[in-house]
């Protein structure tokens, strides 16, 4: 399955994290080394407390590991400053988040071309790439619709074509069906595995086995360590 | 590069509008604070500007370049004066020849008698005031001739019995007609009536000129002649008499920046041929500049009050935007994942709180203009708003927004987004 000429999007090695806590140093990671190619479908999961979340969010470039080397795209983004490392999540990461995190007040186009907005792309071409990806997650006839006039799962759906409107490396998704029924849930799963079928790398973090299981690769987290790999 | 800057600048913008027409009363509120600054500060500054922009016209009308001399009847009266009775003081002609001649910087000196009598003409009575002066007079207090002529010096040197009247003098004394050569009598003794003059501020007998409506102008030979020095006042049944030989004495310097050392020099000059201060020295230059001195601290004084305004009003906007700010912790959070840097953050709530302020600035200045013109309409005071006074309130409600804009959005932009997204 794992094609070896196909590039690394995310190379981890032996990455740690390290929250210090006054008194107490809690290793969040302990040494954590994992790659993934690109377009490939990763689960990561593992009970609270387990480090996902922080992994996911040393991956997302929110944190900065302690120890170890991070390549996103072949580019060592480990140490780099808050400013690159924005300049990083803008121009290679989608986000898709468990509670949709969209902002109330502006509407469904406005939300889902809001990266581009920080890229500085025209207003037509914004308008344009949003009502694209408005289509490709079924949500064209809502484009002018605020996010409180959409049931939970239009709203993942505007939050996964906003992830997308820049053509990331990654899309990292948090718990994205943790606030959803199950009819839902699987939608939005056929949409990430649509994505996926499309090429894009996906990287979800969720405690559901049922979720999970839609992902080709997965790996369990336990005390900071990757503790199973499949 | 520069475009991508001026697109976002302009995004910026309207997404501060926006969020601020989110929260329209709670927007209205903070900007009312800056409102009522700034719209005070510009309606004080122009009704202070107007008035002290008329004290400065009055002392002009005076004279930048003159020194007015006054007689002045002396305190301690008891102590001089021979008889109770008569009261000895006043400015002398020999005081006008000695100025004349000793001070180079005066160009003329024009000596005036000044005496209440009743005029008559036809069966009209008026009570006016006998100016009897030269043909200076006309020099230093330029009014526009109506009819006839001003005195002349071959009235002065012929003792003439002619007489100048204003335009309220001639209306009230001769009726419509207004009657060049006719004959007014005062105390008996005939006038003829050879000019009219305008007068300044007909009706208000108080503003600061020299002369007044009520005033007939004679030859002083002519007045010194027939009514001499001697004046009697009749009140409560008992005589006064008065021996003044000139009520006031009018310098003309020949330039502006003399006017105050030659104020001192006539000063002493009095002071030595004068045993008691018997008279009065004015300078209205000198009176110009402490009006202007008083406007300066007057300025002062409001720049304080409105310092305090503009403060409370940027407290008012610092507290929303704090407020705003905690608000939207979550939205922070998903702009900073999705990649905004800090300095976008920033921008963006700082943009909010300039929205506000000069918002708040433009509308304080649309009041600042309505009150001076209401005061003036309604209450016909002059105001005057100048145009630095509205550019200072819009600049200084710019720095406002700045000011206490920067700390919210600093505070804003430097929540740890991960934080940030956790916040409900």
């Amino acid at each position: 399955m794992a094609d070896s000429s196909v590039p690394y999007a995310i190379e981890f090695e032996n990455l740690t994290k390290v929250y210090d806590m006054g008194e107490e140093k809690v290793h969040a990671l302990r040494g954590v080394t994992l790659n993934i190619r690109k377009g490939e479908f990763w689960a990561i999961m593992g009970s609270s407390g387990s480090g996902k979340s922080t992994l996911l969010q040393v991956l997302g470039c929110l944190d900065r590991p302690t120890s170890g080397i991070y390549r996103l795209n072949g580019q060592n983004v480990s140490q780099l400053d808050d400013n690159r490392l924005s300049d990083i999540r803008l121009a290679h990461i989608g986000f898709v988040f468990q509670s949709f995190n969209l902002i109330p007040q502006l509407t469904v186009e406005e939300n889902i071309a809001l990266p581009l907005f920080y890229q500085g792309v025209s207003e037509s071409l914004c308008r344009e790439r949003a009502a694209h990806f408005a289509k490709i997650v079924g949500l064209e006839e809502r484009l002018f619709h605020r996010p409180s006039q959409l049931s939970g799962g239009q709203q993942q759906r505007a939050a996964i074509a906003r992830a997308l409107v820049t053509d990331p490396v990654v899309v990292l998704a948090d718990e994205p069906t943790g606030n959803l029924d199950t009819a839902t849930s699987i939608e939005i799963m056929q949409l990430f595995r649509k994505m996926h079928q499309r090429g894009k790398t996906i990287v979800m973090v969720t405690h559901e086995p049922d979720i999970a299981a839609w992902t080709e690769h997965r790996i369990v987290m336990r005390d900071g360590l990757i503790h199973e790999m499949s | 590069m520069k475009s991508v800057f001026l697109i976002r600048l302009s995004r910026d913008l309207k997404l501060g509008v926006k969020n601020l027409l989110l929260h329209k009363l709670r927007s209205v509120l903070t900007m009312l604070g800056l409102v009522f600054g700034v719209g005070s500060v510009i309606a004080m500054l122009a009704i202070g500007e107007g008035a002290s922009q008329e004290t400065i016209n009055q002392i002009r009308k005076l004279g930048s370049q003159n020194i007015l001399l006054e007689a002045q009847k002396p305190t301690d009266e008891n102590a001089s004066g021979r008889n109770l009775n008569l009261s000895v003081y006043g400015l002398l002609y020999q005081d006008v020849l000695r100025l004349q001649t000793s001070f180079p910087t005066i160009q003329r000196v024009i000596p005036a008698k000044a005496i209440q009598k009743p005029g008559r003409y036809a069966k009209r009575t008026l009570d006016l005031r006998i100016i009897g002066t030269t043909e200076q007079w006309f020099d230093v207090v330029p009014r526009e001739l109506i009819a006839g002529r001003r005195l002349s010096k071959e009235d002065l040197d012929k003792h003439a019995n002619v007489a100048v009247l204003t335009e309220y003098g001639a209306r009230r004394l001769l009726g419509k007609s207004y009657a060049i050569g006719g004959s007014m009598t005062v105390d008996g003794k005939a006038f003829e009536i050879i000019g009219i003059i305008k007068n300044e501020n007909a009706g208000e007998g108080q503003s600061q000129t020299l002369d007044r409506q009520t005033d007939a102008y004679i030859p002083l030979s002519t007045v010194r002649e027939r009514f001499g020095d001697l004046t009697f006042n009749h009140t409560n049944g008992s005589v006064t008499r008065e021996l003044v030989e000139l009520h006031e004495v009018v310098i003309r310097v020949d330039r502006e920046e003399n006017v105050e050392a030659t104020a001192q020099a006539v000063t002493r000059m009095l002071e030595t041929f004068h045993k008691r201060k018997d008279y009065q020295v004015n300078v209205p230059l000198a009176l110009l500049r402490q009006t202007e001195a008083t406007k300066r601290t007057f300025s002062i004084v409001l720049g304080a009050i409105a310092g305090i305004s503009l403060l409370v009003g940027g407290i008012g906007i610092m507290n929303i935007m704090l407020a705003s700010v905690t608000e939207r912790t979550r939205e922070i959070g998903i702009r900073r994942a999705i990649g905004a840097r800090r300095s976008q953050i920033v921008m963006q709530f700082l943009i909010e709180s300039l929205v506000l302020s000069s918002l708040g600035g433009l509308i304080g200045i649309g009041l600042g203009l309505l009150i001076p013109f209401a005061v003036t309409t309604f209450a016909s005071m002059p105001t005057i708003v100048t145009w630095s006074s509205l550019v200072l309130s819009l600049g200084i409600s710019v720095a406002v927004g700045v000011i206490f804009g920067i700390y919210p959005a600093i505070r804003a932009a430097r929540l740890d987004p991960i934080v940030a997204l956790r916040h409900d």
